[in-house]
């Protein structure tokens, strides 16, 4: 498979605080690659570099092919209040032909399950449905890369376990190469093909894992499965390097599956 | 209707009281409002000339400086809004040129121009420009960096970022701009047309004022009034429509 994105040896200092120590790792065609790492540790600053909102201070981003669309965590102030849905949608494709936009945004739209709010304003929706606009907005564009920036992180659990798995079906039937930052441990190994798992900043790869978990996932029996729970252990212990020792990961887990259980079967 | 009648109430009981008082007082600088009207009416409807050398070439100066302040204030606020080198530049200046009291200009305006309607223009536009600039200079700097961002990454076209980005996230406050311009161009359009020129409802106030004709001056008066009430209700209603898009819950009003 060829590679989507190179990164190599990036490195970005503000001032004189450096939040990324010099990061290398690829992302492949038709990818699913999950970043993590601590709060305020650079994600955020990695994916601005990635996406030419800053330049960053060392080393090279390659894209290949040209553009990328981002999904802000933001995703409130991302839609613009005075478009409908629908041209929100079409926003990134005014150089075509109008017809091939509308056709292009009604196409994104279904997708993500949103055809009928189409004529209404993002801000007359609820927070999930605003976040799957960006989504279909971020999807209509076709990049070559989607970034996403803790796209689920300030929507409540059950609407994130639908748009979890809205993105794992969009991106399988669309072949869409995905980079998504996110703190959410869980997340990473739900949604990842692969997980890149950063150190506190300045941002350095401490690992970079395969997820052994078939394609189609389910988010009771893939959260369930021994190597879900044992892959998630292991970036948490990561994570957790010079910390605590990681021995409560595992009752934690069995918490999380029985909290979880609860709220799928409620 | 419950409403309609609160607003009203309070003005048709002032011009019930002045009736009244006007009667009583027979003083000739203050009529009562019947008298006035009646001038009104003899003034305007039994001589229509009046109405089309006066009140229309008045209507015209106004809305058409308004106009030209408008478009000009719009674009170089833009312009200026969204470039922190050439606010640099332009900042002092403008503070300085806004300082200065149009009024204080129409001398200078009439000797440019030698009066006539192109020194009357030149005064509104000089007097009303700088509601609608320094409001879309404000407007243009708070678009929200998100929604930049969001503009950067998707590689939009000049065009649209201007027109489809930064218009419509100043637009809140450029119609704040355009309601205090327009109220101030009902003021420099009387001013202008007191001096350095025989028609329009400023030379004939004081023409009325000249001749002792308290009655007609009264009449000139309303008139102004009740054509600033006018415009001023249909801005706010093309406020309304083009800003419909506006959230109506608290959070990202201004987003
Ligand atoms: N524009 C800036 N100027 C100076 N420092 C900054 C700037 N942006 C971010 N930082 C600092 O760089 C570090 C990394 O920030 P960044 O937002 O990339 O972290 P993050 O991993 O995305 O954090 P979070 O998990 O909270 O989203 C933080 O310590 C932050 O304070
Ligand atoms: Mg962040």
């Amino acid at each position: 498979m060829s590679n989507m994105l190179e990164v190599a040896d990036l490195g970005h200092t503000y001032g004189d605080y450096e939040a990324i120590g010099g990061l290398t790792f690829t992302v492949r065609a038709g990818e699913l690659v999950c970043v993590v790492g601590p709060s305020g540790c650079g994600k955020s600053t990695l994916l601005r570099t990635i996406s030419g909102l800053i330049a960053p201070s060392r080393g090279d981003v390659s894209l290949k092919g040209s553009h990328l669309a981002v999904v802000f965590q933001d995703y409130q102030r991302s839609l613009f209040p005075w478009l409908t849905v629908q041209g929100n949608v079409e926003f990134p494709l005014r150089s075509l032909p109008r017809a091939e936009r509308r056709a292009r945004a009604a196409e994104a739209l279904e997708w993500v399950g949103l055809s009928a709010a189409a004529k209404k304003r993002p801000w007359q929706l609820s927070g999930g449905m605003q976040q799957r606009v960006a989504i279909a907005r971020a999807l209509a564009f076709r990049p070559a890369l989607l970034l996403m920036d803790e796209p689920f992180a300030s929507v409540d659990a059950q609407t994130r376990f639908e748009l979890e798995d809205l993105l794992l079906r969009v991106r399988r039937e669309h072949d869409t190469t995905v980079l998504v930052v996110t703190h959410d441990i869980d997340e990473s190994v739900y949604l990842g093909d692969r997980i890149l798992v950063l150190s506190k900043s300045p941002a350095k790869l401490v690992a970079d894992l395969e997820v052994p978990l078939p394609a189609e996932r389910d988010q009771v029996t893939t959260r369930t499965d021994e190597a879900f729970v044992a892959l998630r252990s292991r970036v948490a212990r990561l994570l957790n390097v010079g910390g605590k020792p990681a021995v409560d990961v595992e009752k934690w887990a069995a918490a999380e599956r029985e909290s979880l259980s609860e709220t799928v079967s409620s | 209707m419950n409403k309609f009648f609160q607003r009203w109430t309070v003005f048709a009981g002032l011009i019930v009281v002045w009736q009244v008082f006007g009667m009583l007082a027979e003083d000739p600088f203050f009529p009562p409002p019947s008298d006035i009207v009646t001038a009104a009416w003899e003034w305007w409807v039994l001589e229509p000339e009046n109405v089309t050398e006066h009140i229309l070439p008045s209507i015209s100066r106004l809305l058409s400086g308004w106009a030209i302040a408008s478009v000009i204030g719009v674009a170089l606020g833009l312009l200026l809004g969204r470039s922190d080198r050439a606010m640099e530049y332009a900042g002092p200046l403008l503070v300085f040129l806004r300082s200065i009291p149009p009024p204080a200009l129409v001398p200078v305006f009439l000797l440019l121009f030698k009066g006539g309607t192109s020194m009357q223009l030149a005064t509104i536009v000089f007097g009303v420009i700088w509601p609608v600039l320094l409001n879309t200079v404000d407007g243009a700097r708070s678009v929200d960096v998100t929604k930049v961002d969001t503009s950067a990454v998707f590689q939009i076209p000049r065009y649209q970022w201007v027109l489809g980005v930064v218009l419509p996230a100043a637009s809140p406050k450029i119609f704040a701009g355009l309601r205090v311009s327009l109220s101030l161009s009902l003021v420099l359009m009387v001013i202008s047309e007191l001096v350095g020129t025989d028609n329009g409802i400023g030379s004939q106030l004081m023409q009325a004022q000249r001749e002792f004709d308290y009655t007609r001056m009264w009449a000139g008066i309303v008139l102004l009034g009740v054509l600033g009430y006018g415009l001023n209700t249909v801005l706010l209603a093309v406020e309304r429509r083009a800003l419909a898009w506006q959230p109506r819950s608290r959070d990202e009003q201004h987003a």
